[in-house]
């Protein structure tokens, strides 16, 4: 069979769960057995019911404890349910959550891991999956040499599966929260404000070029607004206090795939690069056409962010 | 209190990536230390800096060009090294079974990890580590404190972020942010080459098998349109929106 451990916001499934039942679906076809799935934390329950819609089992948690996400707690609760239920794959998201306990579950397991992975299939014997390396400008492709194996599946990526005609069923698991070494003292939300860049469609990241602070209020923001996008920042636009860490896309910042990536007075770094270079549609401004981000974009205006943003804000609003 | 810091060696970021064949070619490319590895031995040395009386071990586990970034380790403040050296190809999970021992043996206590690798865009090293030594690990740490027999460390999580409290021992992976890691001056690059750089081999300590194998590597190529539009701000913003809503139709 095949686990699945979807991730929910006090019930509510979040996007990258049907992901995981399209992956499933797919590793099912050759492995044959069911599809599990394990839902953990106050909410479960109501996370369980909607999961269950796409066909799969669904087993439920609500033990406190789960929250917040502490990666040795998850891990005890995926690998228990993993060997309970004989799981020759485990699939979680690829979130940062996701990414943190999927290698200790594999170790736990003595399974193989699968990565961040943006596709998989199988031969019924072993699992392959493709990846992006060395800073995303490869695609690698591995396959375990046995199984199980823990795949975390890279998120925004695979189409969501559909409802199946027969739901699965719903049912409460006994697997109360281990305990961790890891005690919270304080939390605090990411408040980007407006559009979140993980699920906006259009994206609109300035760089040094835009040239201050107040060039982020009266250049980027103004043209994010009207096209409904995410603020977006570089490295540099990051490390100069401009804005937050959060806002960074790159390397060691969030990485994007939107609808249309539009960049601001940035150089197109290789760093920042892997962290957008799968983008559908790549709009770039710049004032040297020599700069690196032209070559990755499908669209290009070589001129002034100060004179050319607002008049892009001005057409775009008409 | 010993620290031990994992060290890699990758191309450089402006190396550019070519293929031969199915596989990635990294003839003739430079490589460099981790920038993320860097992190970790910056943040040894400010542990020490700040009063902590720490031994500083790189430990690294690849081919022989390794020694350059280990070097460096040592030019930046790394006590001592250990070089497993190998020409075989071990996975992130493979890599902390061989690593766990290493670390084991040398009784550390702290270890500190790139968040994430320039070279194979892996974050699974620090977690396959700390599970395979049953430690808790704080991953994309942006800052760190010693406190008594535990470290306060803020991280991000998915949600925003987080500072939490855990006992040593434990395993610290790295990020941008945690720290401007300093430059080897010359004298120390030069005091770098008397310190010890034991070498070691994967079966010293239990070695492993991967059990995932590279199939096939290709150059992401997307192909882009590259249309430019250059001279009157005003025509070529216009130009432009008109080649979203009609030619992309986007926007
Ligand atoms: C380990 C490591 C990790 C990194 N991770 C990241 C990462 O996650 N994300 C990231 O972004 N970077 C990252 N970097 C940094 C990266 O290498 C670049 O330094 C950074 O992306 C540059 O930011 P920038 O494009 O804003 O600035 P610059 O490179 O300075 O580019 C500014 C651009 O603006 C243009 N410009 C200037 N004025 C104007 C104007 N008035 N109108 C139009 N155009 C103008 C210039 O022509 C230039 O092309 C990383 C680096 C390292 C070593």
């Amino acid at each position: 069979m095949i686990l699945l451990v979807p991730e929910h916001a006090a019930g509510t499934l979040r996007g990258s769960a049907r992901e995981l039942v399209t992956a499933g679906r797919t590793l099912q076809a050759a492995l044959g057995g069911e599809i599990h799935a394990l839902l953990l934390g106050p909410g479960a329950a109501a996370a369980a019911a909607e999961i269950a819609k796409y066909g799969v089992q669904a087993h439920h948690s609500e033990d406190a404890g789960y929250e917040p996400f502490k990666a040795q707690v998850w891990t005890h609760a995926a690998a228990e349910a993993a060997t309970m239920l004989g799981a020759k794959a485990v699939l979680v998201p690829a979130s940062r959550s996701g990414l943190s306990y999927a290698p200790r579950v594999a170790v736990r397991l003595n399974a193989a891991l699968l990565e961040d992975v943006i596709e998989v299939d199988s031969d019924g014997a072993t699992v392959g999956g493709k990846r992006f390396t060395y800073l995303s400008r490869v695609t690698e492709s591995s396959r375990t040499t046995a199984l199980p194996v823990v795949i975390s599946l890279k998120v925004n990526v695979l189409a969501p599966a559909e409802a199946a005609a027969a739901p699965g069923a719903v049912a409460a698991i006994d697997l109360p929260a281990a305990a961790s070494g890891v005690e919270v003292l304080s939390q605090a939300k990411a408040s980007t404000g407006g559009v979140s860049l993980d699920e906006a469609s259009v994206v609109v990241t300035g760089g040094r070029g835009v040239g201050s602070p107040e060039g982020f209020t009266r250049l980027v923001e103004p043209l994010a607004a009207t096209v409904n996008a995410a603020v977006g920042a570089t490295r540099a636009v990051v490390d100069a206090g401009w804005r937050p860490y959060a806002d960074q896309v790159g390397q060691t910042g969030k990485t994007v795939a939107p609808n249309v990536y539009i960049a601001v007075g940035l150089s197109g770094a290789v760093q920042h690069l892997s962290g957008m270079n799968r983008s559908k549609t790549i709009v770039a401004i710049n004032k040297d056409k020599d700069a690196p981000i032209f070559k990755v974009a499908d669209y290009g205006v070589v001129g002034d962010v100060n004179e050319v943003v607002p008049e892009l804000v001005k057409l775009l609003k008409g | 209190m010993k620290i031990c810091t994992i060290l890699k060696q990758v191309p450089d970021a402006e190396a550019s990536i070519r293929t031969s064949g199915d596989r990635v070619d990294l003839s003739g490319v430079t490589f460099v230390m981790d920038g993320m590895d860097e992190y970790g031995v910056e943040e040894a040395i400010r542990l020490r800096e700040g009063g902590a009386q720490v031994e500083i071990v790189a430990l690294a586990l690849g081919p022989k060009r390794f020694e350059d970034a280990i070097r460096t380790s040592l030019a930046i403040g790394a006590d001592r090294a250990v070089h497993i050296e190998t020409d075989e190809t071990y996975d992130a999970i493979s890599q902390a079974r061989i690593l766990a021992e290493a670390v084991k043996k040398e009784g550390a206590e702290l270890v500190f990890v790139g968040g994430k690798e320039a070279d194979w865009d892996s974050a699974a090293l620090g977690p396959a580590l700390a599970e395979v030594l049953g430690w808790p690990h704080v991953d994309w740490t942006t800052k760190l404190a010693l406190s008594g027999a535990a470290v306060e460390a803020t991280h991000d999580t998915d949600s925003g972020t987080e500072t939490v409290k855990v006992a040593l021992p434990a395993v610290i992976t790295t990020q941008q942010g945690l720290n401007e890691p300093r430059y080897p001056t010359l004298p120390n690059i030069m005091k770098a080459k008397r310190k010890e750089l034991r070498k070691a081999q994967p079966a010293d300590y239990g070695a492993a098998t991967a059990l995932t194998r590279l199939t096939g590597e290709a150059i992401q190529v997307k192909t882009r349109l590259n249309k430019l539009f250059s001279g009157d701000a005003v025509e070529s913003a216009t130009a432009l929106v008109n080649a979203l809503r009609n030619e992309a139709k986007v926007l």
